[in-house]
């Protein structure tokens, strides 16, 4: 991307912002509701959380399961994606429990959960991981399927090893799709986080929201799911650099064909 | 011309995929320092033969032996230029070109100075930094082209490697190919559509059927090429040749 192009795509996400923001001020003005405060009540909350320091306690919670789910999903996830994408049988054995774990109403497993694992960071973890692992393990699979069979012939007759295959053709081809798995892996895993906040024991972020609408503190509520959401777009930016760092190539477009 | 040895020799092989069976008791001997076309209708098993020869395809039966020895897979002693280019395109040009290198494990500073050579023969210095993406169908082609030439191979497989650049620079590869052929005691197997390139650059041709395929007829064409190339394609000989082979395909177009 050029200088022009970054800018130009900078203002125009600036701008998509403050008409986000600028509608739920109208909205929080109108009122909606009595239960929907305006966006700057709302940051206004949100820098008085962040001064008393309570954000600061409530994500040293969250962020607890939220990573660690989300680190065991990228790695097992990936992991177990190429070994389905590069095995035909396996495909058969674990393709449909993935499908099944994106299909099932995560919200119906949570009490089989906490009976096996109780209420601490563990059941947290799995949620997280449930909602997190299957994008990723699908996406990485069909990906590593998808590998143009030109280029692995090729790399083929020019004596590429197995290895070679994997680490210098596959891979490299399934990267971006890989990487778009993962975004959507990461923002499931912020979803499965805070529901098992809010559904297991409130905790962390999850308190602050549960406990803010039992008292009726709306701004407090809004200021906290806005900061996770905030948190999430950092997260998924992150990981674009990551990927541009690792896969120098990716943005670069693609030949047609 | 002396009568040499065969580099490849392909002996009874067919090939069939599930039901198509696109080569049949096909045998043909490609001789060592040689340029051999392959000339015949669309789909009719060329790409097929060489991916065979490669070692990139088994053979449903018949057997091929390179330098001698029978062919299981893949070997350093062969090198191919594919129809569809197959490059990374993640890869810049002088990263394409390198692979073959790189994947044999020759040193980083080694292989980039081999490529630069073989990037400048093909035309295309400047563009070492260039992705696929950003060249057009021809100058995919060559960096293809720069790929084989660079892993020093006993046999070239060129699969239509000029289909895609336009008519000057394809009679200048031609020329550089003719060169390349009576420079280096490298054996090339080359397919092609065109009559006139084949007559011009061939030592020998094959003359396939379309599918299922066999031999159909071996010219090999005795023009002298002693004074000079230019006028090659002015030779009555060359003419001849290039008339004998269009009354042959000919009817398999119509
Ligand atoms: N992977 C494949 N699976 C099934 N059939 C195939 C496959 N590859 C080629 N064929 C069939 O084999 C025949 C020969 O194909 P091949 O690609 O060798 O033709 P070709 O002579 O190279 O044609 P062209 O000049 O158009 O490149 C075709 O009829 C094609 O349909
Ligand atoms: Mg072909």
């Amino acid at each position: 991307m050029d200088r022009y192009q970054s800018h130009r795509s900078l203002l125009l996400k600036l701008l998509s912002a403050v008409l986000v923001f600028g509608a739920w001020e109208v909205a929080g003005r109108i009122p909606v509701s009595y239960a929907f405060p305006t966006f700057l009540e709302s940051m206004a909350a949100l820098a008085r959380m962040t001064f008393d320091g309570t954000i600061f306690v409530a994500y040293a919670e969250t962020l607890k399961p939220l990573l660690i789910g989300i680190v065991i999903s990228a790695i097992v996830g990936i992991g177990m994606g190429l070994w389905i994408g590069l095995n035909l049988k396996s495909e058969w054995l674990f393709s449909p429990i993935f499908v099944v774990m994106q299909a099932a109403p995560l919200a119906a497993l949570i009490p089989i959960l906490v009976m096996i694992y109780g209420i601490g960071l563990t059941s947290k973890v799995f949620v997280v991981c449930i909602m997190a692992m299957p994008v990723i393990v699908l996406n990485t699979s069909g990906a590593v399927r998808n590998t143009p069979a030109s280029l692995t012939q090729m790399a083929t007759s020019f004596l590429a090893k197995d290895r070679d295959i994997l680490l210098k053709v596959i891979i490299p081809a399934a990267s971006p799709i890989i990487f778009s798995g993962l975004r959507l892996g990461v923002s499931a895993g912020f979803i499965g986080a805070i529901l098992s906040e809010l559904k297991i024991t409130p905790t962390g972020v999850g308190d602050i929201i549960t406990y803010s609408r039992s008292i009726a503190d709306y701004e407090s509520m809004y200021a906290a799911i806005f900061s996770i959401i905030l948190l999430a777009v950092l997260f998924l930016n992150l990981l674009e650099k990551l990927e541009s760092y690792l896969f120098e190539g990716n943005d670069r477009g693609y030949v047609s064909d | 011309m002396p009568v040499t040895d065969s580099a490849v020799s392909v002996r009874n092989v067919s090939k069939s995929y599930g039901q198509v069976e696109a080569l049949r008791d096909l045998s043909l001997e490609f001789p060592r320092g040689q340029l051999t076309s392959l000339l015949g209708p669309s789909g009719c098993g060329k790409t097929t033969l060489l991916k065979i020869i490669a070692g990139l395809l088994p053979a449903s039966s018949g057997t091929i032996e390179v330098g001698g020895k029978a062919v299981v897979g893949p070997g350093p002693d062969r090198a191919f230029v594919f129809q569809d280019f197959a490059l990374l395109p993640w890869a810049s040009v002088i990263r394409n070109v390198a692979f073959g290198l790189e994947l044999r494990g020759v040193a980083r500073s080694e292989r980039e100075a081999k490529a630069e050579k073989y990037i400048r023969e093909v035309g295309l210095a400047g563009f070492e930094k260039s992705f696929p993406h950003e060249l057009s169908g021809g100058m995919r082609q060559r960096v293809g082209l720069a790929r084989a030439l660079s892993v020093d191979a006993q046999v070239l497989l060129l699969d239509e490697p000029f289909s895609a650049v336009d008519e000057q620079t394809r009679r200048k590869f031609q020329e550089d190919l003719i060169a390349l052929v009576q420079n280096e005691n490298k054996t090339f197997i080359f397919v092609t559509h065109s009559i006139e390139e084949a007559v011009y650059v061939s030592d020998q041709i094959a003359i396939l059927l379309p599918r299922p395929s066999r031999v159909h007829e071996i010219i090999r064409p005795s023009i002298s090429r002693a004074q000079g190339l230019g006028s090659i394609r002015r030779d009555p000989e060359y003419l001849d040749i290039v008339d004998e082979i269009w009354a042959s395909l000919r009817s398999y177009v119509e």
